[in-house]
């Protein structure tokens, strides 16, 4: 599958180009534009892992939702604090062994994982209704712990809205 | 399809070649609404707007067309340059990929995968971040604020638009927009805005709820094309011309492009969603694969015609009545819409 490959390679490059810029800029909110690109490559990969429902709420919840949130933040600040991002070295120790060990966590699933590389271009499911139903049976608990805590952080949002408004 | 993969024997060609057709589409249908636009605006007013170039001046949609093409493409020097030369791509990029899933007929739809309707709601998120880079590269303060008002106001009216979704999903058990408008097919009396094609008592149970949907959905998608009431982010008396004030030339124009395609887009959105989509009004009379694509024409150029109806008898909301409206009454009202259409169909 020829095509398949091109697209795939397109979001590749876009994936590792776009968090190369947000690593290496000096300019912060280029840095958060490009982490956009970012997740959008990553979106891709995710439809290539068959991950429909997945790669869908990828651009709903970090584009849409945390995406501006960040540039909403970035934005309003930058201007005023007028203070670049710091790009220097400062923990040099701690810094290499975090990243070694994540770095060294990845390569290790990525040999111990059996991967099944299909050729053929695979029949497209969607995975949407297989989730719901095993939100809704099997791992119910986590899902309604994870909904009481988003209506916790809501409550608690908008009480300090409310109050900064008082004063 | 076959025909055109045979004929060029290159799947990227022929990808390529397909993705184009809804472009085509769009600058027709937007040198068509913009005419309307122009038009009724006039007639509202009083007026009688262009007469002079062709018959009640049909043409003049191109020439503003061709003079933009002409124009100057000015970059502010203090802006920054790269963002500002992307954003008008990104905004366009974001109205476009929604053409994907929009089902124009019973054989033509871009992508039919299972998500349309959930995607057409990611989609719009893309939108939102072309105007804010607008806004912020402009380096220009009312730019500035036009980007943060819209991405404010977008974010606020995409969890009406969702919740509005999940009404029809819930009625239909699908989210695939092709489906959804199957489930609707045979005649007015089978649209989800009357209750869907169920058995008549439990048609009649849904059918306030359906309505309120509908309503709802509607202007939530009035404010996602920031529209008047809705249209602070170009508020011309308070933000000279809002996010995109530095622009001009072809920048400008994909903008303009870009929300009358966002316009035709919602259009679209509530016309498969509520009102049958392709199918014909009149059951089988008139209906088929091409009848199906004047059907889903017509339905959402009649929305749109009502959309610039609003635009120019309204006045604009204040911000914080357009976030009072989203919050404090929309949200709720779905929430029992919500909680109505599932107990009945549960019962």
């Amino acid at each position: 599958m020829e095509l398949y490959t091109i697209i795939f390679y397109f979001f590749t490059v876009i994936t590792l180009g776009s968090t190369c810029i947000v690593v290496f800029s000096r300019n912060i909110v280029r840095a958060a534009f490009a982490l956009l690109f970012a997740f959008f490559g990553v979106a891709g990969i995710y439809i290539f892992l068959l991950a429909d429902f997945i790669a869908v709420t990828q651009l709903l919840i970090y584009v849409g939702g945390i995406m501006v949130l960040i540039l909403f933040s970035v934005m309003l600040t930058s201007h005023q604090i007028n203070v670049d991002a710091k790009t220097g070295v400062i923990q040099t120790l701690p810094a290499i062994l975090i990243s070694a060990c994540i770095g060294g966590g990845l390569v290790w699933v990525f040999w111990i994982t059996d991967w099944k590389v299909n050729s053929q271009l695979p029949i497209v499911e969607t995975t949407a209704p297989k989730i719901g139903e095993m939100l809704l049976t099997k791992y119910l608990l986590p899902f309604e712990v994870a909904s009481v805590i988003l209506l916790v952080a809501l409550i608690g949002a908008a009480m300090i809205a409310r109050r900064e408004k008082k004063v | 399809m076959e025909f055109i993969q045979t004929l060029l024997a290159n799947q990227v060609l022929v990808s390529i070649l397909l993705s184009a057709l809804p472009l085509v589409f769009i600058v027709l249908m937007v040198l068509v609404v913009l005419y309307t636009e122009m038009k009724v605006a006039a007639h509202i007013q009083d007026r009688v707007a262009y007469m002079r170039t062709g018959w009640h001046g049909v043409l003049q949609p191109i020439a503003d067309m061709l003079k933009l093409l002409q124009k100057e493409d000015i970059i502010p020097t203090k802006s920054d340059k790269l963002l500002f030369r992307t954003a008008p791509f990104i905004a366009f990029t974001g109205t476009y990929v929604a053409y994907a899933v929009l089902p124009f007929s019973s054989i033509y739809i871009g992508s039919n995968i299972n998500l349309g309707a959930f995607f057409l709601v990611a989609a719009g998120s893309f939108v939102v971040i072309g105007i804010l880079m607008a806004g912020w590269a402009s380096n220009n303060k009312w730019s500035l604020i036009g980007g943060i008002r819209s991405a404010s106001q977008m974010i606020s009216y995409e969890i009406p638009t969702a919740l509005a979704v999940i009404i029809v999903v819930m009625i239909t058990g699908s989210l695939n927009l092709q489906d959804v408008t199957k489930f609707q097919d045979g005649g007015m009396g089978n649209w989800i805005v009357f209750g869907g094609p169920l058995p008549w008592m439990q048609k009649l149970m849904l059918m306030p709820f359906t309505l309120v949907t509908f309503f709802i959905l509607f202007v939530a998608s009035i404010a996602e094309v920031n529209r008047t009431p809705f249209d602070f982010p170009e508020a011309e008396s308070e933000l000279v011309q809002g996010f995109n004030t530095e622009y001009s030339g072809m920048r400008f124009a994909m903008f303009y492009l870009s929300e009358y395609a966002n316009l035709f887009t919602v259009s679209a959105v509530v016309v498969s969603l509520f009102l049958g989509g392709w199918s014909s009004p009149f059951g089988t009379f008139m209906s088929g694969p091409l009848w199906g694509i004047f059907w889903f024409v017509v339905k959402a150029y009649m929305f749109m015609l009502i959309q610039i109806w609003i635009r120019w008898t309204l006045p604009r909301l204040r911000v914080d009545q357009l976030m009072f409206v989203s919050w404090k009454v929309l949200t709720p009202w779905l929430f029992v819409c919500i909680l109505g259409v599932g107990l009945i169909l549960v019962l």
